[in-house]
């Protein structure tokens, strides 16, 4: 299984900001992207995971086979751990909450509500949904925000355990997670000239 | 599917979910209404049918804003688009949760409040069936709104004035057939009209709701 991107294009509000990024990703490897604030990471993954349409290019491999995790976590606070891990779980057809509570160290946490969490045990609560998906492709955008040093060696540990079970993952990010055999995009050279002909614009309204 | 489901239920009993919310306001609406218009029973029982579904409209109307605005804010919305469950099969989950704990309990309150409006007897179990068979539109329809103003901060107002004019057909049918079931009249022709129009919501609705929703979670 591999996920190709092929001559991208996106665009954010009916503006270009990346044109032309092309890469592979084969099962097994992790592919770090990097590059200014800005520049369209975000809104690179959020077209790679099928949320909004590229202006141009194809990315092929990746229906139905993306865990999506951007700056929110989707979490309802509300709900205690067990709850929302059970919900994602059975959102994606999937029953066994209990590797992923233990790989994010939640076991103690896990009736507890959300809303009663730290910002880095949310954030580790946001990230063991990924484990719960069962999805192969891990599209992550900016995944260690508010963890300290333990927890991001406890992501590295995951997506390394991930990596070895077949999985993929793309990443964006700004901190070294200890991935060592990961390749690195920087995307910067792909900033698209604004006078890029527009496509059709994505914006309905406005 | 079940696991939607059950979760907005869930959330919406706990703390600060809104449940009782348009209960609520229903509630205070119809006892309102006889202090407003003055204790003549008469004209009481004349617009009881009417007021009753204008309170229980507006009440649904009242709970809209929450229904998807919570999810997009938290990125639950984004997580569900990439999901295996099809968008159009999520909102058509999240209107039934809304139904169900907005929509059904008006109906359970609407004749415990027509006592104070002094409904005519006969008109209790028409009024009844005709929020229950009207309800379900409202709570569809409620969606598409909500769908369509959901990235905009603070769109309660425009979602009012958008939804609003969509809910006149169901208001005009099912008032209609609360009316004259209370005034002994034959009701089948409003009822089928507003039986009609719930089907055919429930049915074309949530593919309207998915398609705005998928351009506004661009």
């Amino acid at each position: 299984m591999t996920l190709t991107v092929t001559d991208l294009t996106i665009a954010r509000g009916g503006m270009p900001v990346l044109a032309g990024v092309s890469f592979t990703l084969m099962a097994g490897h992790a592919l770090i992207l990097r590059g200014p604030n800005g520049v369209g990471k975000t809104t690179l993954l959020r077209t790679i995971a099928g949320l909004q349409p590229a202006l141009g290019g194809q990315v092929t491999g990746a229906e139905d086979q993306i865990a999506y995790a951007a700056h929110s976590d989707g979490l309802k606070a509300m709900l205690s751990v067990r709850e929302n891990l059970i919900f994602w779980a059975e959102v994606f057809g999937q029953t066994d909450i209990a590797p992923a509570l233990v790989a994010f160290d939640l076991c103690d946490l896990a009736d507890r509500l959300a809303g009663t969490l730290s910002a880095g045990q949310k954030r580790r609560l946001g990230l063991a949904r990924l484990l719960v998906t069962g999805r192969p492709i891990w599209v992550l955008d900016e995944p260690t925000v508010s963890l300290d040093v333990a927890s991001v060696e406890m992501f590295g540990t995951a997506v390394r355990a991930h990596l070895k079970q077949g999985g993929m993952a793309l990443i964006a990010t700004h901190i070294d997670l200890g991935l060592l055999d990961a390749k690195v995009l920087d995307v910067s050279p792909f900033i698209a000239r604004r006078e890029v002909p527009l496509g059709s614009s994505d914006e309905a309204f406005l | 599917m079940k696991a939607l489901l059950i979760r907005d239920i869930r959330l919406a009993v706990r703390a600060g979910g809104g449940f009782g919310l348009g209960l609520a306001f229903f509630l205070i609406v119809v006892v309102m209404v006889p202090f407003a218009v003055g204790a003549n029973s008469e004209l009481l029982s004349r617009i009881a049918p009417g007021v009753l579904w204008i309170g229980a409209l507006l009440a649904c109307l009242l709970s809209l804003d929450r229904l998807l605005a919570l999810d997009f804010e938290d990125g639950t919305l984004d997580l569900l688009a990439t999901a295996p469950l099809p968008v159009e099969a999520a909102l058509s989950i999240k209107a039934l949760a809304h139904w169900i704990t907005t929509g059904l309990p008006l109906v359970f309150a609407a004749p415990v409040l027509g006592v104070l409006m002094n409904l005519p007897l006969q008109g209790y179990g028409w009024l009844v069936l005709s929020l229950l068979l009207g309800t379900p539109a409202l709570s569809v329809i409620g969606t598409f709104g909500a769908a369509l103003t959901v990235g905009i901060k603070r769109g309660g107002l425009l979602l009012s004035l958008l939804v609003l004019p969509l809910y006149v057909p169901t208001l005009i049918f099912g008032a209609e057939a609360a009316r004259r079931g209370a005034t002994g009249a034959d009701v089948s022709t409003p009822l089928l009209l507003m039986a009609g129009i719930s089907a055919a919501t429930v049915a074309l609705m949530p593919f309207a709701s998915a398609a705005v929703l998928r351009v506004n979670l661009r």
